[in-house]
């Protein structure tokens, strides 16, 4: 055990936020490198590491849960259940939130980490995990997020505490303002192109600069889901006035000072031009094969996917709206939408955008996964080519392994649907 | 005991695929290990067989189900240049020896590997290749027998101990 500096009103000398995070909860002075038993302030499950993570909390003699309102529980990869077996995971679930008074959102809400955002159950300094990789995403409220295995699930639901490294981080600076139609999504994608599939591998990612300044929560929310890509334990945006307004009304939480010292030790320092992006494009089946959309302009596509937990919003789903305009989508592209949670359903559909894309040809569903892992409908056969914009384009993740995912942002997604093939949003 | 070389950047998705994550039963889960991608694995993997990678082993999604896949299928070991963190903390966790290794890709597809842990080296084609030691925490729960074996004996754990 090592002290380090002078441990002053929950602050440390020079410290990265993270380093704060664990300090604070500590109560003691904690820097990268150290491997503490960290206490837990939320875990999420879902259907698919949910029944193997109860197993394990069983197999390992639990009996109750840490606290039953420290678990965020429900269903969002099978949904309604695509298969018996899911059905049957279900059941698992069902019987266990049961008993073990746990409230269980069940397949009503939508995708895990769009609902763990929207109630608030994500706040600044705090430390959550997710029996999911995108779990980092809360990092966009302030939070040391990240994702576990369903047996270190298991450990967290009995004990409230998991074992952590504490990471290094890495600072990504942004500064400029984005050109029309490129955003956040682009910004990541090109991030990642730059840092690389293992680039931030067991390290933190921290998003500053005016770009992240003047960002809203769901660009946030789309970078720092990402993060995850790039082998990051947690992305992360410190907390400033946006994130305290989204959690108003959502959290009973009075808004404190949380971000890193300048002089804190960053194991690398990455700086970004926002206003000299272009729309960008990973190709098949690597996160960071990543190109310009004009390199892969005119490429064959069969199904575009607008949705999941990267790009499921409202505000998604209005970017693909805005581009589609009054058009229809191409006829040999099969076009599937879908809102990220109940909530995001309603607002897209309160606001007309439901109706213009049924209306343009496209096929809207309910809040869920989909497509975006390949585990439930929305699949390719051999030889299909999928735009998407959702996280991942590995090969398989939709379908067969012989199919290829192109990931992107809306605005690339509707203006690639209307005109065939992959096409540059700048140009309908 | 032969070993099964694969590239870089092997995701969760290509060792099991999205489609089986309904399973848990490892030897279930092990018929369809690299299905789509390697499909003599699921075929012809025996007990003891060490799977050897470039660098970012297991990366993508958090799902347990991967390693288990690759223990039904009889791995116990798996050397690569590196790991995805999640996967990493999974394998430790079901029983599996995650070993890093700056050199693994030097070592080759069908060839037999001897390890000696307490060295920190294996041993390649008469070559000793330097293994980067495991954590000790890590190898505390090894030592235990996995994760499940270590928490099954504790009533409660102390937050905020730990070490450098
Ligand atoms: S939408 Fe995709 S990436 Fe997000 S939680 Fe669901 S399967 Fe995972």
């Amino acid at each position: 055990m090592r002290i380090h500096g002078t441990y002053i009103d929950g602050s440390c000398m020079a410290s990265t936020l993270v380093e704060k995070i664990f300090s604070r909860k500590c109560n003691r002075s904690i820097k990268a490198g150290d491997v503490v038993m960290a206490p837990v302030d939320m875990a999420m499950i879902h259907d698919i590491t949910g029944p193997l993570a109860v197993q394990k909390f069983q197999e390992m003699g639990g009996k109750t849960v840490f606290d039953p309102e420290g678990i965020v529980l429900l269903f969002d990869h099978q949904v309604p259940a695509d298969s018996i077996s899911a059905a049957e995971n279900h059941v698992f679930l069902r019987k266990f939130a049961r008993e073990q008074n746990v409230e269980n959102l069940d397949e009503r809400e939508g995708i895990c980490h769009q609902v763990v955002m929207e109630r608030g159950r994500a706040a600044p300094g705090e430390i959550i995990v997710g029996a999911d990789s995108h779990t980092c995403m809360y990092g966009a409220a302030g939070a040391f997020a990240t994702g576990i295995g369903s047996t270190d699930m298991g450990f967290v639901l009995k004990f409230g505490a998991l074992y952590f490294r504490v990471p290094e981080t890495i600072r990504v600076s942004v500064e400029g303002e984005f050109p029309d139609r490129v955003g956040p999504k682009d910004l990541i994608l090109d991030i990642l192109g730059r840092i690389g599939a293992d680039g931030a591998t067991y390290q933190a990612l921290e998003f500053t600069g005016d770009t992240f300044r003047t960002m809203e929560m769901p660009g946030r929310m789309t970078c720092c889901n990402m993060a995850v890509e790039m082998g990051a334990k947690a992305g992360i945006v410190p907390p400033d006035a946006v994130t305290w307004e989204y959690l108003a009304g959502k959290r009973d939480i009075a808004p404190f000072p949380l971000s890193s010292d300048e002089n804190a030790s960053f194991s690398m320092k990455y700086t970004f031009d926002a206003s000299r992006l272009a729309p960008r494009v990973a190709v098949p089946h690597n996160v960071d094969q990543v190109v310009d959309v004009t390199k892969v302009a005119g490429t064959h596509i069969d199904q575009v996917f607008i949705g999941s937990c990267t790009n499921g919003r409202y505000e998604d789903l209005k970017e693909a709206a805005d581009v589609l305009g009054d058009r229809e989508f191409h006829p040999d592209i099969r076009v599937v939408v879908i809102p990220a949670s109940r909530t995001e359903y309603l607002r897209a559909l309160k606001a007309g955008l439901v109706e213009r894309f049924i209306s343009a040809g496209g096929l809207v569903e309910a809040p869920c996964c989909g497509p975006c892992m390949g585990g439930a409908f929305g699949l390719l056969a051999p030889g299909e080519v999928s735009l998407s914009t959702s996280n991942r384009n590995f090969r398989g993740r939709q379908g067969s392994t012989d199919a290829f995912v192109y990931l992107c942002s809306p605005a690339t997604a509707a203006a690639s649907a209307i005109k065939g093939e992959i096409t540059d949003p700048r140009e309908v | 005991m032969r070993v099964w070389k694969f590239g870089d950047n092997i995701d969760t998705d290509a060792i099991i695929p999205g489609r089986y994550l309904v399973i848990y039963d490892p030897w279930a889960l092990a018929t369809h290990a690299f299905e789509g991608t390697r499909d003599e694995f699921a075929q012809n993997a025996r007990e003891g067989d060490i799977i050897v990678a470039g660098k970012n082993f297991g990366c993508g999604s958090s799902r347990e189900h991967a390693p288990l896949a690759l223990l039904g299928a009889g791995v116990k070991v798996i050397i690569a240049r590196s790991f995805a963190r999640i996967f990493y903390r999974n394998a430790i966790n079901v029983g599996i020896l995650p070993l890093v290794c700056p050199e693994a890709t030097t070592i080759e597809d069908g060839s037999t590997v001897t390890i000696h842990l307490e060295e920190g080296l294996i041993e390649s084609n008469g070559r000793k290749l330097p293994i980067e030691p495991v954590p000790p925490f890590m190898k505390e729960i090894i030592d235990a027998g996995g994760l499940v074996a270590y928490a099954r004996n504790l009533e409660k754990v102390e937050t905020c101990i730990g070490s450098q």
